[in-house]
């Protein structure tokens, strides 16, 4: 947690941060963040050193979908399920998601390594249906395809490991 | 992706700027031209420029860019600030993505002369959190352009200084709405606020703001380098320019296409897209999930800002999203009645409660439980949301209610139990 704290105040007090604080301050804080997350003493950190109450921080956190105030897994697949995507299969493809994790929607699996969410369009319609995980798009999804991309993807962090 | 028009005719020119978002690949095509020309003339030349073109905001509601600079112009001095909406919320909608990552140098360029007929010298993109390859592709343009001398102080040795701050939305389809996006740089929730004031008179931390969409400052740059006669040359005596569409759905070739103002959206589905991939067309969305669901018998209509007011079109974001006659029109309503209410902020009723309701009814008829009485009390809560919500989210809403109710009906009617009972109470009187 000391490791958490630490980046917190680097965040907040960077001259980048400039005026426009506290969204970005939660953001940076999250990203830095193993368990994708903002703790409840990131949030009392950032509000001692912006200078305002914790409410006004919870009251910004809790209103954005993309913040999370729950631990979560290292790595966030994000299924959209908007109606372009709904009609090219994404219902298909969130089923062998949700059978190759174990888990639903808004569930971290047992290991902390995913956490699968529904996302609002990706603007990527135009190869729906479309997930993202972490800040990377795969697009003209199949169900064989999205379950690869979830294998490919333990195995390169198994790799990352043992290296 | 898909045909290009002539880059003679186009104002994006997409074909040339496939993989080179690089400055020096867009000043070889004449990038930053059209700086170096406002820059040598007044503000108000530039101005003048724009309302000539007749160029209309791109994001949706279509407001006359000229008029917009020109309030904020007419404030008294002061700091004052341009932000450009790039949080593309709007489902099926992928254009501003794009001019981001294909053509940044052309938005920052369209920028920096929107605020110097302004007066500003401090600009925000806003980008959704969704576009993370987005913001990373201006970060690095806005770096290129500030060691070029292009943003920053003195700007080609003008005098003028105008810089750009990058800010990241968090997943909120409501922050596209103007005053919930100040709100949300603020550092507040991404609520919207009471107009007026506007935000060109009082936007962010209360000072005069210009807030306009990405295609919208992408479109300044050629109007000003090429002139206003060029720009009206390409649309209808009534709408000017040419616009994006992205083009999703059961079609052949999918993807975004700029087309003239006047293209019929038949012409759209057949000539950019290929035609619907297979069974026949069934109903179009036009303008992403606040739009309108149509039928083919509509599909006739120009692009164009007159021709689709009549028509009930709303052209919204460029969205055109295909269903063919496999799709049910229901499945799709429920889909944008769910997103509507997950995105609702919850500030006023008729929108909160509004899409509760017409929720449960759409979900009933979907479970065959509902009856013919729930469609009418529909149609009453969607004309509450649009008369009485608070903001554009929850006046926008019900528009694919509306005119799915208009349009289809039947298919409603059909999923109630009572199908067919006729029920003519006032004969019998």
């Amino acid at each position: 947690m000391s490791t958490q704290r630490q980046s917190v105040k680097d965040i907040v007090t960077a001259p980048a941060a400039g005026q426009a604080a506290l969204l970005q301050a939660l953001l940076a804080v999250q990203d830095a963040s193993p368990e994708n997350y903002v703790s409840e003493e990131a949030v009392n950190e950032i509000a001692h050193l912006l200078g305002i109450s914790r409410s006004r921080v919870y009251s910004t956190a809790s209103f954005y979908s993309v913040i999370s105030l729950k631990p979560r897994g290292r790595h966030i697949v994000r299924v959209c399920i908007n109606a372009p995507c709904e009609n090219a299969g994404k219902q298909a493809v969130l089923a062998a998601l949700e059978q190759e994790l174990g888990v639903g929607l808004g569930c971290t699996t047992p290991d902390g390594r995913f956490t699968l969410e529904g996302v609002s369009c990706l603007g990527a319609c135009y190869m729906s249906p479309a997930i993202k995980i972490d800040n990377q798009l795969y697009g003209d999804l199949t169900a064989e395809a999205a379950v690869a991309i979830i294998r490919r993807c333990r195995e390169e962090e198994n790799i990352g490991h043992t290296a | 992706m898909g045909t290009q028009l002539d880059s003679a005719k186009s104002v994006f020119r997409l074909g040339l700027f496939r993989d080179f978002p690089t400055l020096m690949h867009y000043r070889d095509f004449g990038g930053y031209q059209a700086l170096a020309k406002a820059l040598a003339g007044s503000p108000e030349a530039v101005i003048g420029d724009i309302g000539a073109a007749g160029l209309r905001g791109r994001g949706g509601a279509a407001f006359p860019t000229a008029a917009k600079l020109q309030m904020v112009r007419d404030n008294p001095p002061g700091e004052r600030y341009v932000i450009c909406n790039a949080d593309e919320g709007e489902p099926g909608t992928f254009k501003d993505r794009f001019i981001m990552t294909h053509i940044p140098f052309q938005l920052l360029e369209g920028m920096t002369i929107a605020a110097y007929a302004v007066g500003a010298a401090q600009g925000f993109i806003y980008i959704r959190h969704e576009y993370p390859e987005a913001q990373e592709t201006m970060r690095r343009a806005i770096a290129a352009a500030r060691a070029a001398g292009l943003l920053g102080g003195d700007i080609l040795g003008s005098g003028f200084s105008f810089d750009i701050e990058i800010f990241s939305g968090a997943g909120s389809y409501l922050c596209g709405e103007e005053t919930a996006l100040l709100s949300s740089i603020e550092g507040k929730k991404g609520r919207p606020r009471l107009k007026p004031p506007y935000p060109t008179q009082s936007g962010l931390w209360g000072r005069p703001t210009l807030i306009n969409n990405v295609e919208t400052l992408a479109n300044i740059p050629p109007i000003v380098d090429r002139g206003p006669d060029w720009y009206r040359a390409l649309g209808t005596a009534d709408s000017h320019g040419t616009k994006l569409i992205s083009l999703s759905g059961d079609v052949v070739r999918r993807g975004l296409y700029e087309v003239p103002f006047g293209t019929t959206f038949r012409e759209i589905i057949d000539n950019c897209g290929g035609g619907v991939r297979q069974g026949r067309l069934k109903a179009v969305n036009i303008g992403g999930a606040s739009g309108v669901v149509v039928p083919p018998w509509e599909l006739d209509c120009p692009l164009e800002y007159s021709a689709c007011g009549q028509h009930g079109i709303t052209i919204g974001s460029g969205a055109v999203f295909v269903m063919d006659d496999s799709r049910s029109i229901l499945e799709n309503v429920r889909n944008r009645v769910d997103f509507f209410l997950h995105e609702s902020c919850g500030k006023c009723t008729p929108c909160r409660e509004g899409l509760r309701q017409a929720g449960r009814i759409i979900h009933r008829l979907l479970a065959g439980n509902a009856v013919l009485a729930d469609i009418d009390n529909l149609e009453r809560y969607t004309r509450t949301m649009q008369n009485a919500a608070f903001c554009g989210l929850g006046q926008a809403a019900g528009n694919s209610l509306i005119s799915s109710l208009k349009y289809f009906r039947g298919e409603y009617e059909a999923m109630c139990r009572d199908r067919g009972e006729a029920a003519p109470k006032e004969a019998t009187a």
